[in-house]
C-alpha cells in the first residue's frame, strides 16, 4: 500500500466519523462485515472503498481516513481473515502501488473521484508507459511526443517494457510537450486510455520464457486536456514522485518474519535435509539475517514516511530488497542440486500476476534478475543515494540546459 | 599433500589453430537464435552442428590415441575446444561423449571408442549431471545380466547412442553399455537446455559388461568432466564480459556512452580480473590432466570451485549492465546466464568442490 499521507485539510462535520484509535477503526471494519455479505464481489469492494476502509491512509473521499499507514495491515487482515472478496493487488501493482498516489498526490478532485475507486477495486488495472528504447535510466531522454489539438492532446510514439500493458485499462503515461526546453523541462504527465485505437500493444518476450512486459505503439492517440496529471511541463517532478513510489512498493513488502523470497527459501532448506551442507547453510543464515533487516527496515521507513512522502530511503530499501532476492534464489538452485537443473516450462504465455515468489525455483532466479532493473537500476539508485542523500557530487552532465532537439541521439 | 606442478598455461599455435578452425564452424552454424529455440523444442541445428564438429573436424576423437582411432590429442587442445563451446553455447555432447564417456571408455578395451572417436556413435555416462567424481556413486541394478532402475537428469543422455551404465555388483561399480533404444530416455525440462537433461529408465534390459571393476574408471571420467567444465565456463565468462564491454561503449544514456560511467568501469574491470583468474585455473587443470599430474585433483577442485562461480558472476553482471535487453529472450545474455547457472550446479558444484579441497590440502573444517 502507499505509504502517501494526505491529512484532511477541512475538518468537515463528516470528519467526526474519523476513528480516533486503531480499536475503534478495528470495530469499523467488524461492523461493515456485519452489513456487507460479499456476493457480489464489486458492489462490496466499492462500498469497502467509500467507507474509508480501503487504503486508510489516504484522505476521506478517497478510500480512507488519513489514518496512519501501520494501521493498514490490521485493517487488511480483518477482511482477509472475514474471507471477504479482495481487490487482488497483486494484478494491479502499478495501479496501486505507483500510479494511486501520484494521482492522490497531483490530481484534479475530479480526477481522483473518477479514478480511485475503480483502481482500488480493481475494475481499471494500470501499467506505466514510461521507459523508451531511449530513455531507461535517463527516463528524462523521453522522445514520445504530446502536441496539443484544441481539447485534447494527440500522442505519439514507442514505449518499451512496459508491465501489463496487455490487460490494463490505463497507463500513467511520460510524454514530451516541448523539444524547445531542456530535457527535464519538456515533459508532461497523462492519464492514458490503453483501449484508444492507437495503441498497439506487443508482447515482448523474456529471460523466463513468458511475456510479462510489452513494446507499445502509441499512433496519434488521443488524450483529453481533462487527463493530463499536473501543469503542462512539470512531467518530470510527477514521474520523480511515481518512482519514488514504486522503490517503496518494489522494495518494502511484508510486514511478518520470513515473507517473500526469505519464506520461499528457508522451506526449501527445511525440506530438503539431504542437500544440507556447511556453506549453505552459513550463507542462507547470513541471507536470513539480512531479509530480517530489510523487514525492519521497511517497517521504519513506514513509520517514517506517515508523515510525508517518500524519499530518497526508499531507494535503499530497493536496493537491498533486489540484492537479497537475487542472493537468495541464486542460493536456492544451489541448495536443490540435481533438482535445480530442472526447469517448470519454457512455453511463451503472457502472465495476469507476477508472483516474484511463485514457481519453481529456476523462475525465481531468472526473475529476480529484474528487480535490480525495474524501477529504476541498482547503479541508479546508488546514483541518487549518493547525490540526493550522502551530498556527493554529481558526475558531470553534458544534456542538462541544451534544449532537448539539440542533444545528440 | 601433493605439490604443485609448473604447467605451461598458454597457448601453443597449435591450439591457437584449433581454436580458429571451431570458431569460424560455429560461426558458421550456431546462430544464438537457433540455439534459442531449443527452449521451444526445436532440437533441428543439434545434429548438423554436432557432424561438423565431431565428424568435419574430427574433435569426437580428439583426446582419443590414434591407434583406437582418435586424433590423439590431450586434455589441453580438448579445453581450447571447450572454451569456444562456451563461448557460442553450443548444444553439442563434446563434454559428455568426447569427454567423459571417452575417458571412462578408455580405461576398458572395448572397441566402442572406436566408432566414439569415429563420430559414428554419441556415448553418455548414466550419472546424475550434478554427480561429483568423489560423491558415492548412484547405480543401477542387475539380475542375471538384465538391468532395472532409473536415473534421473543425465547430460547427454538424449543425444546417445550409447549409454554406459554404473551398476551396483557384489564386487562393488561395474560398466554395462546399453543400447539408448533399449532404454526409456524421458528429456526432462531443463534450465540450460542447451544441455538437455534426460531421466532414464532400464526395466529388464540386457547390457553389455564393459568392466567389472569400473569405480576408478566412472571417477576418472567425471574428475576429466571437472578438470575442462572449467574451460567451458571460462569461455562462457568470455562472451559475457566481451559482449557486455561492446554493448556499453554503445549504449548512451544521459548524452554519453554509459560504459564512461565509472560505476560500470569497475565492475567490468571486475569481471575483466575474474575472467583473467578463471583462465589462470582453467588451464591448470586442463594441463594437470593432460600430463597424468599428481596435483590433477587439486587442480579440479580450484577449477571447478573458481570457474563455476566466476562464470556465473560474469552472466549475471552481463544481464544486469545490459539493463532491460538482458532481461529480454531475443538477447542472447539469457543463454549464458542458464548455462552459466546449470553449469555451477554439474558435477559437484563449488561448495561440494571446496569441502573435497579441504581435505586435499590438509585445511579440515574441524
Ligand atoms: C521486469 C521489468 C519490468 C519493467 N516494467 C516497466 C514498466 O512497466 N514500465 C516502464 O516504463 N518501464 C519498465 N521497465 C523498464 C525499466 O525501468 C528500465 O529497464 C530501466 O530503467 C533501465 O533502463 P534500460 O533498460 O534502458 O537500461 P540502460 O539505462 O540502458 O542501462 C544499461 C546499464 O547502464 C547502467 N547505467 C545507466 N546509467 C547509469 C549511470 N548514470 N551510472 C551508472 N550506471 C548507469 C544501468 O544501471 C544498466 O546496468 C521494466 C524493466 C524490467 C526489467
Amino acid at each position: 500500500m502507499s505509504p502517501v499521507v494526505t491529512r484532511p485539510r477541512h475538518r468537515s462535520s463528516a470528519a467526526d466519523d474519523r476513528p480516533t484509535d486503531l480499536a475503534e477503526l478495528c470495530r469499523r471494519a467488524a461492523d461493515f462485515l456485519d452489513d456487507h455479505d460479499g456476493q457480489d464481489s464489486a458492489t462490496f469492494l466499492r462500498a469497502r472503498f467509500d467507507a474509508g476502509l480501503a487504503w486508510v491512509g489516504y484522505p476521506e473521499g478517497c478510500g480512507g481516513w488519513g489514518l496512519p499507514l501501520a494501521w493498514q495491515s490490521e485493517v487488511d487482515r480483518i477482511f482477509e481473515e472475514a474471507g471477504s472478496p479482495s481487490n487482488r493487488p497483486e494484478v494491479n501493482d502499478i495501479g496501486l502501488g505507483m500510479a494511486a498516489p501520484t494521482i492522490l498526490t497531483f490530481g484534479t478532485d475530479e480526477q481522483k473521484r473518477r479514478f480511485l475507486r475503480p483502481l482500488w477495486t480493481g475494475e481499471e488495472i494500470w501499467c506505466q508507459l514510461f521507459s523508451e528504447p531511449g530513455a531507461g535510466s535517463d527516463l528524462a531522454n523521453v522522445s514520445t511526443r504530446a502536441s496539443r489539438d484544441g481539447d485534447e492532446w494527440r500522442v505519439t510514439g514507442q514505449k518499451v517494457w512496459t508491465s501489463r500493458a496487455h490487460n490494463a485499462q490505463f497507463a500513467i503515461l511520460l510524454a514530451r510537450t516541448d523539444a524547445d526546453v531542456p530535457k527535464h523541462q519538456g515533459m508532461t504527465y497523462f492519464l492514458c486510455d490503453m483501449t484508444d485505437p492507437g495503441i498497439d500493444v506487443r508482447p515482448l518476450r523474456q529471460i523466463t520464457g513468458e511475456a510479462e512486459f510489452n513494446e507499445v505503439f502509441l499512433t496519434d492517440v488521443r488524450i483529453p486536456d481533462s487527463r493530463r496529471l499536473g501543469a503542462v511541463g512539470d512531467g518530470w517532478k510527477i514521474a520523480t514522485a511515481t518512482l519514488a513510489n514504486e522503490r517503496v512498493h518494489i522494495g518494502g513488502q511484508g510486514a511478518a518474519r520470513e515473507t517473500g523470497m526469505i519464506g520461499v527459501v528457508a522451506a526449501t532448506w527445511r525440506r530438503c535435509p539431504d542437500r544440507r551442507a556447511p556453506d549453505l547453510h552459513d550463507r542462507l543464515m547470513e541471507l536470513w539475517v539480512d531479509a530480517e533487516v530489510s523487514r525492519l527496515s521497511g517497517m521504519r521507513l513506514q513509520q517514517k514516511s506517515t508523515h510525508g512522502r517518500p524519499g530518497p530511503e526508499g531507494a535503499a530499501m530497493k536496493l537491498s530488497f533486489a540484492r537479497t532476492n537475487q542472493r537468495l534464489t541464486g542460493l536456492e538452485l544451489e541448495i536443490l542440486g540435481e533438482d535445480g537443473l530442472r526447469y517448470s516450462d519454457w512455453t511463451l504465455v503472457r502472465p495476469e500476476e507476477v508472483e516474484l515468489t511463485g514457481r519453481d525455483a529456476g523462475y525465481r532466479y531468472l526473475r529476480a534478475k529484474g528487480n535490480s532493473i525495474e524501477g529504476g537500476t541498482s547503479e541508479v539508485l546508488r546514483n541518487i543515494i549518493s547525490e540526493r542523500v550522502l551530498g556527493l557530487p554529481s558526475e558531470p552532465r553534458v544534456d542538462k540546459v541544451s534544449p532537448w532537439k539539440e542533444l545528440a541521439k | 599433500m601433493s605439490e604443485p606442478s609448473d604447467l605451461d598455461l598458454l597457448y601453443t599455435d597449435v591450439e591457437d589453430d584449433l581454436r580458429a578452425v571451431v570458431r569460424r564452424l560455429l560461426a558458421q552454424r550456431c546462430d544464438p537464435h537457433a540455439v534459442a529455440a531449443l527452449y521451444d523444442g526445436d532440437r533441428s541445428p543439434v545434429a548438423p552442428l554436432w557432424h561438423g564438429l565431431a565428424t568435419e573436424l574430427g574433435l569426437a576423437g580428439l583426446i582419443v590415441s590414434e591407434d583406437r582411432g582418435g586424433a590423439g590429442a590431450t586434455a589441453r587442445e580438448a579445453a581450447v575446444v571447450l572454451e569456444e563451446l562456451g563461448r557460442a553455447v553450443a548444444p553439442v555432447p563434446f563434454l559428455t561423449s568426447s569427454v567423459i564417456a571417452a575417458t571412462t571408455l578408455l580405461d576398458t578395451d572395448s572397441t566402442l571408442v572406436r566408432s566414439l572417436a569415429a563420430g559414428e556413435t554419441v556415448v553418455a555416462l548414466t550419472l546424475p549431471w550434478s554427480t561429483a567424481p568423489f560423491d558415492d556413486l548412484p547405480s543401477i541394478a542387475v539380475d542375471r545380466g538384465l538391468l532395472t532402475g532409473t536415473m534421473t537428469s543425465v547430460a547427454g543422455a538424449v543425444e546417445a547412442d550409447v549409454l554406459l551404465v554404473p551398476v551396483a555388483t557384489d564386487e562393488g561399480v561395474a560398466l554395462y553399455a546399453v543400447s539408448s533404444e533399449e532404454v526409456q530416455v524421458t528429456p526432462i525440462v531443463s534450465l540450460d537446455m542447451t544441455r538437455q537433461l534426460a531421466d532414464v529408465c532400464f526395466s529388464g534390459v540386457a547390457g553389455e559388461l564393459m568392466l567389472l571393476d569400473a569405480e576408478t574408471a566412472v571417477r576418472r571420467g567425471l574428475e576429466a568432466g571437472c578438470a575442462l567444465l572449467a574451460s567451458e565456463q571460462l569461455g562462457i565468462a568470455q562472451w559475457c564480459l566481451e559482449a557486455t564491454v561492446a554493448y556499453v561503449k554503445d549504449r548512451r544514456q544521459f548524452g554519453r556512452a554509459v560504459g564512461g560511467f565509472q560505476a560500470l568501469k569497475h565492475r567490468l574491470a571486475d569481471v575483466y580480473t575474474g575472467v583473467e583468474s578463471a583462465a589462470a585455473a582453467a588451464r591448470y587443470a586442463a594441463a594437470s590432466l593432460a600430463a597424468k599430474s599428481d596435483d590433477l585433483s587439486v587442480a579440479c577442485g580450484v577449477a571447478q570451485s573458481y570457474c563455476s562461480d566466476q562464470a556465473v558472476a560474469a552472466a549475471e553482471e552481463a544481464v544486469q549492465l545490459h539493463g532491460g535487453i538482458g532481461m529480454t529472450w531475443e538477447h542472447p545474455a539469457h543463454l549464458y546466464l542458464k548455462r552459466a547457472k546449470a553449469d555451477q550446479l554439474a558435477l559437484g558444484g563449488p561448495g561440494a568442490h571446496r569441502r573435497q579441497l579441504a581435505d586435499l590440502v590438509g585445511i579440515s573444517a574441524s
